[in-house]
């Protein structure tokens, strides 16, 4: 059916341009002020656009500005969160991928009320163990280091890749691995062979989800590292929130576009994956 | 390639127990880190533990501490607000989108994209941003004084009344683009015929929305408030990065006051006990709508 432009169809795209604007607009200004000047910052407004374009804010975000006491600007602890996100999403939706083979393919008696009881694991608010997580990651003398953060993210990651997993596993046709039974074709042969194949698209979409929860946590951030060890997102928070000397917005954003473009990279470049991670994380989690 | 009966019994066995030897590391995980600690915490939680975790128990005076707590009253006060105003507005917003995007839109993908993004950002990116934005004297109050309306004020970060309205603003800007999401894909699951029949019936496109598909999104409506009250509960980075909690304690929450207590005032027992109420109100908001979810998406 033809739409033609009709004055409703005006009103209707006015409202979702609005809309798009109103989305953009914290975008615009972010980048706008990074590459203002600070004079410029003061004397114009948050939405005019910079009277001469400067990256100095960029290159002091990047390796001098200061968070707390060191002023070694986002650079290390841009690396930190790489150091610690990339383990974590590959073990986890690693050790995932098998559990979800097991709990969709492999049920034994039991193992459905396992598996609920492991999705519990997406429900807690975080709060509830953090006091014993800090206690066992100082026993265990990884405190304040990225490994305790990646054990902590293995480990509270398993119950959404898990979840992905059977997701994806429990809508491929059983008659597949039946027959691959009769075949002879064992445990681990089933999986590598037949399922692993087909299961590009839920890994993309296990990964993607694990990378934006992982880089964008602030949680077990401030709480399990603190000073050479933290996480992007926690240097940021101190960043902005350091009282000492000028306030240097264009820093300030500049470093806060520094700690968005990973994640903003692999939405753009993998959008698709990204809205169905967190349509199916959603609707079963 | 032949195999001998010994071999194929052999890894029929194999077969029998490598499921659950590979399911179990994790299950042991869960128990020890997810259960055991929330034993713990709740254990913690009875004992007057305060810089050092203590294991006599001494019955609910941390709970009793905690409810005598004004703090901690202005911590549920403003999660009441946050998550009432946040569930509410990320809905509506959501919704309206999703149905706008749903008229055979012209570069919808684009506009998808465009409403979506936040979400890929961290909320101490959003809060960070929104901040900025805010600011009384540089953000957008400015930019409407230059517009020719002087007296103009918009301080609400810097108001102890308004400043929970702060984070509510950026909550809905950084979410109600996934809620869009999530209401789309309901929509497109929705039989075209449907809507053809009504419209043949005469009824006009509103009431075709209102009366037929809104109320066939049950489901969807009940997947977005489990996932927005879940984030609404939770909700800490945010608050942290926009007001951290501030001015004075006026817009505290209690992931921020859990935190507080149990990290940086070390008072154990009472940073345990905000976490088991946490969970508490977890339990009781999640459970009563996952029943409803599952009754709901059985029926329809």
């Amino acid at each position: 059916m033809a739409k033609h432009l009709t004055p409703g169809r005006i009103v209707l795209y006015a409202a979702l341009l609005l809309m798009a604007i109103y989305y953009l607009l914290p975008l615009y200004v972010m980048l706008s002020t990074s590459v203002k000047t600070l004079d410029d910052i003061r004397g114009g407004n948050l939405i005019a656009l910079p009277q001469s374009i400067t990256f100095d804010a960029w290159s002091k975000a990047w390796s001098s500005a200061c968070t707390g006491v060191e002023c070694g600007g986002m650079k290390g602890f841009f690396w930190n969160s790489v150091k610690m996100a990339v383990p974590s999403v590959l073990i986890s939706t690693l050790i995932g991928a098998v559990n979800g083979y097991v709990v969709s393919m492999w049920r034994f008696r039991g193992s459905d009320v396992l598996f609920t009881l492991l999705l519990v694991g997406c429900f807690i608010p975080f709060q509830v163990v953090l006091l014993p997580m800090a206690r066992l990651l100082g026993e265990l003398g990884i405190a304040n280091t990225t490994s305790g953060l990646i054990l902590v993210h293995v480990i509270y990651g398993l119950a959404f890749t898990t979840l992905f997993f059977r997701n994806f596993f429990v809508t491929i046709p059983d008659e597949l691995v039946k027959a691959a039974r009769i075949d002879g074709a064992g445990f681990w042969t089933i999986f590598f062979r037949i399922l692993l194949p087909i299961s590009g698209p839920i890994f993309m979409v296990c990964v993607i989800w694990q990378f934006t929860q992982i880089w964008n946590d602030f949680l077990f951030g401030v709480v399990f590292a603190s000073g050479e060890s933290q996480p992007i997102t926690v240097a940021l928070n101190n960043l902005v929130n350091t009282s000492t000397g000028v306030k240097e917005y264009n820093v300030d954003m500049a470093a806060a576009i520094i700690a968005a473009l990973p994640t903003l990279f692999v939405y753009m470049v993998a959008g698709r994956y990204f809205v169905r991670g967190l349509t199916a994380g959603a609707v079963k989690g | 390639m032949s195999t001998s009966q010994s071999q194929a019994s052999l890894s029929a066995l194999a077969d029998r127990w490598l499921p659950k030897l590979v399911l179990s590391p994790t299950l042991l995980i869960s128990l020890v880190f997810v259960y055991g600690f929330i034993a713990w915490t709740g254990w913690l939680s009875l004992t007057e533990s305060r810089l050092l975790p203590q294991m006599d128990l001494a019955g609910l005076i941390q709970y009793q501490a905690l409810f005598e707590n004004d703090r901690w009253w202005t911590a549920v006060t403003n999660l009441g607000i946050f998550g009432g105003l946040f569930i509410g507005c990320t809905l509506a917003v959501g919704l309206f989108l999703a149905v706008l995007l749903d008229q055979k839109i012209r570069a919808e993908g684009t506009l998808r994209t465009i409403y979506l993004y936040p979400m890929a950002l961290s909320f101490i990116v959003t809060g960070t941003a929104w901040k900025w934005m805010l600011n009384p004297d540089m953000g957008l109050q400015k930019v409407i004084n230059d517009w020719g309306f002087p007296d103009f004020t918009f301080d609400w970060l810097v108001d102890p009344d308004k400043a929970i309205y702060t984070v509510v603003i950026a909550g809905v800007w950084q979410s109600s683009g996934f809620v869009m999401a999530l209401f789309l894909a309901g929509l497109r699951g929705i039989d075209d015929s449907i809507i053809k029949a009504a419209q043949v019936d005469g009824a006009s496109l509103p009431v075709i929305y209102w009366r037929i598909i809104i109320p066939s999104l049950r489901p969807v409506f009940f997947s977005v408030l489990l996932i927005l009250s879940h984030i609404a509960i939770k909700s800490f980075d945010l608050v942290m990065a926009l007001t951290g909690g501030g001015p004075g304690t006026a817009s505290d929450v209690p992931a921020i006051f859990m935190y507080q207590f149990a990290f940086t005032r070390g008072q154990l027992g009472l940073g345990a006990a905000s976490a088991m109420m946490m969970l508490m109100t977890i339990v009781a908001v999640l459970v009563p709508l996952m029943y409803m979810e599952t009754r709901s998406a059985k029926r329809g």
